[in-house]
């Protein structure tokens, strides 16, 4: 990955010089093939490793990220499937070969937004407003509604009247760390996508 | 996944039934490709449409949807009746013959045990086997005693003859008994077939047992734990395995253990029910190491605040009275019994069956979450959108909180794919806006509560104080981090077994494998199937290694399959009971006389000797695999014919006990239901191609691909309702009513079902009133509100519409 394919081409022409071609005198045939090539749009993005965000096929992607013109900020420009992974050998789905306009999307949510009781609108807040009026209802509702025994007086400690339905897209660690959150609260309505 | 993507390549023949992999899993469809250029494998596509995948079969049968069972049941039945099936591997490697109680019976639908006023097998005691003194199962390894779990299978299935599967599934009789030939030629040690599947089974009040039909065929013909075999989930989303596999699912803690219930009171009854104690001579019975994995979790979720004392914090865990699951969910908030609701990237609205009962249901709601990195219908279920979700703003007192979330691209981490395997990603580029990553909201959430709890005070705050938190950054946890604890650790210095004067593992030290976990609180550890995926070598997650030295398709040094890196599951099966493989082609692990040796890791002990006959199933009490479930089902230890409950006729095996006998219905779903006089065609939805879920509607490409909802339907029931191609149509059930496009084909035809023509129209499922595809009133308006008797998956794949022409939306807008 540290290597671009440009430079690939130059390694390439060195390996000709030692070979038996470069004996035979075509020592200067890698520089020329070299020199011709129009620069590779992608040769100044930066490759990485990811996995595609859609089935459990999980085919292998390379995501090119550069920086914008406008704000100097790293942004992804390219996407295609890694022909190194066993599993897609490369290739892409419709969805995943467009996954670049998934990324891009003019629906992506980018601020925390509020809508009030009654309202027809969502309105911009700040991740404090948004994070401190979720602990507090959260709070209220369990404070109000936690059943620490059930009619027998057995210890049932849970908290019925909140559910939680969990991203089948999070990462293992995103999951885990929600597991463990939203059960510690006694929440027993926790689901994900595998059921249905 | 038993197996893998990759070894579909080395299947003889491929049956492809309850999914679509050439649409809805495309780059893993690539292997039944090979499987064919390369293998000379055949491909069977069962499907009430002819699919995608059907498109570039060997072999395609039509069935009625919700009729798989009866279908697998007839194979059952053929294989049976002509001896085809692996004679050595079923009577080894199954509980064959193992008998069962005098009491099991079944007649006219029902299985012994039923309780007709409380509509539930009460008494399950007689699905199980005869024991002896000793607690040992009773066999019969001559399989003449009549109450051998095979001859009750062959009574069972008895009646599900070819004539009987062509009156029931539609399916033409030859069309059958091809199918039948083609599956019989892989009962034999040479040749193995492989079974993907997806939500074409699971979306039934039957689900569960469509799939466990399939396994029973699977073990019949000895496919499973052998290369090019076994039986497939393909599914859906890039980590739903790995959700899974981390519970987040009501009854379920990670690792496929289970959540208390209210009646085990205390951690000694709650182990009670979990000593697995074998029960044939010398079996593994590996399920006796529970303990291990259920304390190493707590001391991962509680830390010190889990002691021998406090019984691993057994007190901090909700114990459950019932199933809180996703319909349970909606049942609830549709009878005002939810306050709050957290959606993290799951859109409800679309997601969960009758779209009316759903919105009233978030209606009622004081609050709600959206976590997400996109617009969702959930988000915005209150805002009208004219006859696409014809609301009243005003009317709805729902507070609705939407939090911006990252996505793949935008952060790093592991998922774990279809074929369990454990895959890391790396971060490119920072999220749009002020988006956040899942961990970081969650991380907000708890130090949030965690300080409310601490300065106010209120119920029972000691497991949100004490949630083990040691992360290097209380408010941003590092994946890594994350990773390492779901792996494990010594809490303490553990001793080595072998000599305890020495060290094997110092505290803090990574787990090398599951089976050093510890039920005294030494060790720590999340999810017991993910140790090894983060050991003192590394991150094995982010192994990159494409290197496949058997040429199986392995790859054992790319990423961590679990449990333990194994890459086909039950692989001992692989070799017949002498430790040889079954045949040179699907040699996969064998015995070489001191150890089982091969490309994958052995699922089994690995020096245990053939000699001591212990099974392959090790995970099973018993060392087999069941024919003969015993009570792990909960509606038959044998699988059976039953119904859609929207009915298209009356069960012609039992009319009486038309539908599953033990599906939970709700009170308030009890009118629901459609009946055939005015609902008169089946309908199934599915995916395409260019869409994935609700998502890819929000991508320009994608939704110029597909822009539009529309409907599929048969030339012969587009000509008697005077529709044509590009007619606007509605569609109508007992729960609601959408207008779609026509799609007249020849894909999708009339089935001539116990005499009479059953017309079949086909819904996609991706579009809605959000995104940038033209909007619809979404398919789960159409739905019921049912699931399966096992897991409660809903029954989207088979229910009964009308369909009628009609006039355009009134407000249909331009694609944007």
């Amino acid at each position: 990955m540290a290597v671009s394919r440009r430079q690939f081409m130059k390694v390439s022409a060195a390996g000709l010089a030692a070979s038996s071609v470069g004996a035979l005198g075509f020592l200067e045939a890698g520089d020329v093939l070299a020199a011709g090539v129009r620069p590779f749009r992608l040769e100044k993005a930066t490759e990485t490793r990811n996995t595609c965000p859609y089935c459990a096929v999980s085919c292998g992607v390379l995501v090119y990220s550069a920086a914008d013109a406008k704000d100097g900020k790293a942004k992804v420009v390219h996407i295609e499937g890694d022909s190194d992974n066993p599993i897609n050998r490369g290739t892409l789905c419709p969805r995943g070969a467009a996954s670049l306009g998934f990324v891009h999307s003019v629906n992506r949510l980018k601020y925390p937004m509020h809508r009030k009781p009654g309202s027809d609108k969502f309105e911009r807040v700040s991740w404090d407003f948004a994070m401190e009026r979720i602990a507090k209802l959260a709070k209220q509702d369990r404070d109000k509604n936690f059943v620490a025994k059930n009619r027998d007086g057995v210890t049932v400690n849970r908290w019925l009247s909140t559910g939680f339905l969990g991203g089948s897209s999070c990462s293992n660690e995103a999951g885990y760390l929600t597991y463990k959150v939203v059960r510690s609260t006694g929440i027993l309505a926790l689901e994900n996508q595998a059921r249905i | 996944m038993t197996n893998s993507w990759n070894d579909i390549k080395n299947a003889d023949v491929v049956i492809i039934m309850g999914g679509n992999a050439a649409e809805a899993h495309p780059c893993g469809f690539k292997w039944v490709t090979e499987a064919k250029a390369n293998n000379a494998a055949k491909l069977i596509v069962v499907d009430p449409r002819f699919t995608r995948s059907a498109s570039v079969s060997d072999l395609y049968a039509p069935l009625r949807p919700g009729t798989d069972i009866a279908f697998l049941s007839g194979v059952m039945r053929y294989l049976l009746a002509n001896g085809k099936i692996h004679q050595e591997y079923v009577k080894a490697f199954t509980n064959a013959s193992y008998i069962v109680k005098e009491g099991y019976g079944f007649q006219d639908g029902l299985f012994a045990g039923y309780d007709e006023a409380r509509k539930n097998y009460v008494d399950r005691s007689s699905w199980d086997y005869e024991f002896d003194e000793q607690g040992m199962a009773k066999v019969d390894d001559t399989l003449q005693n009549p109450r051998c779990a095979i001859n009750l299978l062959k009574a069972h299935v008895e009646r599900y003859t070819a004539e009987m599967v062509e009156r029931i599934c539609g399916t033409p009789k030859d069309k059958f008994l091809k199918v039948c030939e083609l599956i019989a030629t892989t009962a034999n040690g040479e040749r193995s077939m492989t079974s993907l599947y997806a939500l074409g089974w699971t979306q039934h009040t039957t689900g569960a047992q469509n799939i466990r039909a399939m396994a029973m065929i699977q073990l019949l013909l000895g496919n499973m734990g052998v290369p090019g075999g076994g039986v497939n989930a393909l599914r859906g989303h890039s980590n739903v395995q790995g959700i899974t596999d981390l519970a987040l699912l009501s009854t379920s803690t990670p690792g496929y253990l289970v959540l208390p219930t209210e009646k085990e009171t205390t951690y000694a009854d709650y182990m009670k029910l979990r000593g697995f104690k074998p029960i044939r001579p010398g079996q593994t019975s590996f399920w006796q190491n529970y303990g291990k994995f259920f304390v190493s979790q707590q001391k991962s979720l509680f830390g010190a605040a889990a002691t021998k004392d406090n019984d691993w914090a057994y007190d901090y865990l909700p114990k459950f009275d019932v199933s809180y699951d996703v319909l349970k969910m909606v049942d609830m908030m549709a009878g005002g019994q939810m306050n709050g609701l957290f959606c993290q990237g799951l859109n409800i609205l679309m997601a969960a069956p009758n779209k009316a009962k759903v919105a009233t249901g978030l209606a009622k709601l004081k609050w709600l979450v959206i976590i997400d990195p996109l617009e969702t219908e959930t988000a915005h279920f209150w805002e009208n959108h004219g006859e696409f979700n014809n609301v009243d703003p005003k009317a709805i007192q729902t507070e609705v909180i939407q939090l911006p979330a990252t996505a793949y691209a935008e952060e790093e981490g592991s998922a774990t794919n279809s074929s369990r395997v454990i895959q890391w990603h790396w971060k490119a580029v920072d999220g749009p806006g002020e988006s956040r990553g899942d961990i970081q909201i969650i991380a907000d959430l708890q130090r949030r509560l965690r300080a409310l709890y601490t300065k106010e005070g209120g119920a029972f705050p000691d497991p949100i104080l004490n949630t083990a938190w040691s992360y290097a950054n209380p408010d941003l946890p590092e994946p890594a981090e994350l990773l390492k604890e779901l792996n494990g650790y010594a809490v303490e210095d553990l001793p080595d077994p072998a000599d305890p004067a020495k060290t094997m593992l110092k505290a803090g030290q990574l787990l090398p494998a599951f089976a050093v976990m510890r039920d005294d609180g030494k060790t720590s550890g999340g999810c017991w199937i993910y140790t090894g995926v983060y050991t003192e070598a590394g991150n094995m997650a982010m192994r990159r290694d494409a290197a496949d030295p058997t040429g199986l398709g392995i790859h054992p040094n790319w990423g961590f399959a679990w449990p333990a890196n194994r890459r086909i599951l039950y692989n001992r099966a692989s070799a017949d009971p002498t430790g040889k493989p079954w045949s040179e082609r699907k040699k996969y692990i064998s015995w070489n006389g001191t150890r089982w040796i091969g490309g994958d890791v052995p699922d089994y002990a690995p020096t245990i000797a053939p000699d001591k006959s212990v099974g392959p199933f090790i995970m099973n009490q018993e060392g087999t695999a069941r024919l003969f479930a015993r009570t792990a089902m909960p509606d038959g230890p044998f699988p059976e014919h039953y119904e859609p409950m929207d009915a298209f006729l009356a069960n012609p095996l039992h009319p009486k006990v038309s539908s599953n006998p033990v599906v939970r219905v709700f009170a308030a779903d009890a009118k629901s239901f459609g009946t055939p006089d005015k609902f008169p065609i089946v309908a199934t939805s599915y995916r395409l191609a260019e869409h994935f879920h609700y998502w890819t509607k929000n991508v320009h490409d994608n939704a110029v691909l597909q822009p539009e909802m529309f409907v599929e339907m048969g030339e012969r029931l587009a000509k008697a309702k005077g529709i044509q191609n590009g007619d606007w149509v509605e569609i109508s059930s007992q729960r609601g009513a959408i207008k779609a496009k026509a799609s007249v084909s020849k894909r999708i035809r009339p089935i001539m079902v116990d005499g009479k023509p059953c017309d079949i129209v086909g819904l996609p499922i991706h579009f809605g009133f959000i995104g940038l595809a033209r909007k619809s009133q979404p398919v789960n308006t159409l739905t019921p509100s049912v699931g399966d008797a096992s897991v409660n998956t809903p029954e989207y794949k088979a229910f009964l519409v009308d369909v009628k022409k009609t006039t355009p939306p009134a407000s249909q807008p331009a694609v944007a």
